[in-house]
Order: C-alpha cells, then structure tokens, then sequence
C-alpha cells in the first residue's frame, strides 16, 4: 500500500485548494479526483471570488482562466412580465486587486489542479473513493474502487462535494434532506462578445451578475441567475427540493420558464445553448453544518455545508476551508498528532474566520423562509403592483394615489402580517 | 428548448453497469403515488412504465447531480457514482 501524508478526495476549489496548503508545508500530498480530471464532475453557478482565491494562488488573475471580471451586480424580482431591478456598478472592479470573476469550472478548476501539480501535488483520476480505510478504530487512508486500491494517510480532507457519501459513513454528516438542497439546473449559452457587452451595457472584457427573484423560481424559495462569460451566458435557477417536490415542477421546466421571460428572453436572443448541467447546492446552513472532524479526518466545501447563499457565496468559503484543512494536517502531521483534538484546530480557525461566522450569522435564515413560504410568492406582486401604480401617469392626483397604494398592500397582506414578515427578515438577515 | 435536445449536447462515457437501482419496486407500485423521481431528475432518468408497472432508470443521461437520491420519499433509490471515470463529463462546467 502505496502510503502518503495527506490524501484529499475531491478536486474541486476546496480539495484543490487544501492540496496546495498541505504541499506548500512539505507534505506528501495526494488528490483522489472521479472525473478524467478535475472539473470535468464541477459545477457551479459560475461567480469567483477574488480574495479566497488570491489566498490560494497568489495574483492568480495574471494566469488563470477566468471569463469576466464582474463590475455590475442586478436583482431582479419578476412579477409574471413584470420586473423591479436594482444594482450596483463598480467599473474599479474591472482592474486590480478585483471582487470577483465569473468563471467556466472545467476550465478553471484543471488549472487549479495544475497549480496543485506544481505544489508537487500528485493527482489520481477516474477513481472514486468508496470509503475510509480503518486500523484500531483510526483514519489510516481511504479505498478506492480500483484493484488493490487502498492508500495510506496520516489525515484524509474529505471534499468530496455536495453528496457527503464518505462524511455520512464516516459518521460526521447526516444524510441530505430535501428542505437542506436546491436543486439546480444551467444552460451556457454562447453569444457574441460584442453582443453580450451591448446588451448588458459592459466596456470591452467587463462582466455582469444578475440574480432574479420571485417568479423566476415560481414564488418557491431558490434564485434565477445570469453570469456573462466571455462569449456565452450562464443561466439557471435553482430552488429548494422539498418545494420543487411538492409543488410538482421539473427543474428544466423552471428553466424554461425563466428563459422565456421578457426581461430575460431579449438577452439570450440569438445565442446558442451549448450546454445542460445540473448539480445539487448545500443549503442547510449553520444548523446543518456536520462534524468537520474526528480523529485524522477534516471536512471542508460543500461537504461541510460551507454555503452562504444570500450573497452567492459558496466557492469562497470552499477555497479558504480547504486552506485552512491543508495547514492544520501539515501542523498535525508535524507534531505528530492527528488526534481529534489536533484536528479541533481547523474547526476552531474556520470560527475565527467569515466562514462559519457568516454561516452563525444567518442561523436563521432557512427556518424563516421555510416557515413563510409566501415571502417570494407574495411580496414580488405586490411591490409591482405598487410600482405599476405609481408610475402610472393616468390623472390620478399623487396624493390618491398613494392613498391607493397603501390601501392595496393591505389588502394583500395585514399591518400584523408586514411587522411580523419584517421583524422575522430582520433577525434572520441582519 | 426540450430536454432531450439538451441531453444530446451533453458528453458521456456511459458504463456498462448502471450505478442506479430502485431497492424494491414493490414500493413505487403499491406506496408512492406521487412518484416525485419522475419530475424532480433534471435529466428526466426516471419514468413511469405503465406496461411494466414499474420505475425505467435510464441511467446513461444521469447528470449527477444526486437529486433523486433525496427527493426519493421513501428513500427507495440506490444512487450513486458511476465508477471511476464513467458518467457524465462536462465540457464547461
């Protein structure tokens, strides 16, 4: 058995990004990856950010494969044909030190491999790894399903992405729930460069977010978006399972639908869908965040629930856990003990740091949109409803007008229901 | 645009194996009226075979996203990763 000092699962941001800290300290470091290289499995949405990844590989923009540096940042809340938009534009953002980049994973995540592979990172591929390997009750290594497949470790980093197979039979995590994903799907759809800058109003090689709410997700808790790449578009929705469950849509269905909404229709005019991806997204949040360790064992990404889904921040949170696993098992292995008490340390850095802070911060956010399930179904209609009467120059004195709007919106909800929807949108957001 | 134009643009290397099973077809039949399996797979894997009276897996368009796995009520679906080096393979990601 072919033995090393850290085995990571997963290539994705996460697992990349924990094999290059381990490498940097010394560490015979290896990457047991599913996919004919890493990110040929990967999908995301498609926004990185700049300062996790700098973390990871320093000024990586000068080399890496990124599409757009984003510098306008639009939501949307979709009414049937309806729309109320709102957005910041940064154009300092299209220069150094950046915020982030819109990105296309198979691209950016085999360049993050071979950064890893310059760390003196050694990457296995096409192999899945089925299980922990055991000795006395501690981590030893992992089996993989190739013949003669176990490899020895003094710690394995599990990032092994959204479906925690070995975190739940290493008995860290606790099996996904339909109320803790959202189920979602994407098209890139290819589009001429100047069209794509034309469209979305962007200086040469400049990009743009769209988030979109409401019906873009037909009332259910979940997001639309829309990331410009260099010559194609990324767009997809995504939503809470147990809501597309029962209220019975298809999640290309969802797609469709969004798609065809004319504020979204005119920018994907003429382009050509190049491709269908679909992935899970962690969204369980604090209270669903598993153990991140035992005995030579750490969890990081998307295994460890690391999603803040408000701001869109998912592969920030992967790259600085992964970092920080990388670090603590190289100071571990050092010390010669990887202990569960050892491993605390990554736990207890990942509390210092936005990652789990963030995570503590909006603890409440899942109870609250899953106990108030018309938030997204109601408020959309009505603050259109408001706009449309308000914009609307028919003679009506502005005075009664306004009268008018008040009027409407309780109407559609009571002056108890409005302080009880902010006063719980209060404590679950800020 | 229909899924199953979408399909076709995606890249497989399709096993031999399937790496999907439904543990007891009993339950689909007798159990679960609602068959979520059928709408929630973003590929459309899973379908009602009416002659049959049972779930059809068609495994090889599994995007691997593992929806199926937890939508599934009754937990009657075996899903898990193609082998090393099988299944779907994006080309943008």
């Amino acid at each position: 058995m072919e033995n090393f000092d850290v085995i990571i699962v997963g290539g994705g941001p996460a697992g990349l990004s924990a094999a290059i800290s381990a490498a940097h300290a010394g560490m015979k470091t290896l990457v047991i990856e599913r996919g004919d290289y890493p990110g040929t499995k990967n999908v995301m949405g498609g926004i990185l950010y700049t300062k996790a990844t700098d973390m990871v590989v320093p000024e990586f923009w000068k080399e890496a494969p990124l599409e757009r540096p984003i510098i306008e940042q639009r939501i949307a809340m979709l009414s049937g044909d309806e729309s109320i938009l709102a957005g910041y534009r940064d154009p300092d953002w299209a220069a150094e030190p950046y915020n982030a980049h819109s990105i296309l994973r198979v691209k950016f995540d085999r360049w993050l491999a071979q950064q890893a592979e310059k760390a003196g990172v050694m990457i296995i591929t096409e192999t899945l790894v089925e299980d922990l390997l055991y000795k006395n009750g501690n981590v030893v290594g992992v089996r993989t399903g190739r013949a003669e497949g176990d490899l020895g470790a003094k710690v394995v980093i599990i990032a092994e992405g959204v479906n925690n197979f070995l975190a739940v039979k290493a008995g860290l995590a606790k099996s996904l729930k339909p109320a803790t994903v959202a189920v979602t799907v994407k098209e890139i759809i290819s589009l001429p460069k100047e069209k794509i800058e034309d469209r979305f109003c962007l200086d040469e090689g400049q990009g743009a977010t769209i988030e979109l709410y409401g019906d873009s997700t037909a009332g259910m808790m979940g997001v639309g978006f829309i990331y410009t790449n260099k010559d194609s578009i990324s767009i997809g929705v995504g939503a809470i399972l147990e809501s597309v469950v029962r209220e019975h849509w298809t999640p290309n269905d969802l797609l469709e639908n969004l798609k065809a909404k004319p504020y979204v229709k005119r920018l994907l005019q003429g382009g050509e869908t190049k491709e269908y991806l679909a992935h899970l997204i962690p969204e369980g949040g604090y209270t669903h965040v598993p153990r991140l360790h035992r005995q030579g064992v750490m969890v990081v990404g998307d295994t460890a629930m690391l999603m803040n889904s408000l701001n869109r921040e998912g592969s920030n949170l992967a790259m600085v856990s992964g970092k920080i696993a990388g670090e603590v098992a190289a100071q571990a292995i050092k010390a010669g003990d990887v202990s569960d008490q050892a491993m605390a340390v990554y736990e207890s850095r990942l509390r210092d740091s936005f990652v789990l802070k963030d995570l503590h911060h909006y603890r409440h956010m899942g109870k609250f949109f899953e106990d108030n399930p018309h938030l997204l179904k109601i408020y959309p209609k009505m603050f259109s409803k408001a706009a449309k009467m308000y914009l609307t120059a028919d003679g009506t004195p502005k005075k009664q007008r306004q009268k008018e709007i008040i009027q409407m919106l309780f109407e559609q909800r009571s002056k108890g229901g409005f302080i009880k929807d902010l006063y719980g949108a209060w404590r679950a957001l800020l | 645009m229909k899924l199953d134009d979408k399909l076709y643009l995606v890249r497989f290397n399709t096993d031999k194996l399937s790496h999907i099973k439904i543990n007891d077809p009993k339950i689909c039949l007798n159990q679960c009226q609602d068959k979520p399996c059928t709408r929630i797979c973003p590929a459309h894997v899973y379908d009602w075979d009416d002659e049959e009276k049972r779930i059809s897996v068609g495994y090889e368009g599994c995007l691997e996203c593992g929806t199926c796995l937890i939508g599934c009520p009754y937990g009657n679906i075996n899903w898990k990763y193609p082998r090393g080096g099988f299944g779907v393979s994006w080309k943008n990601g």
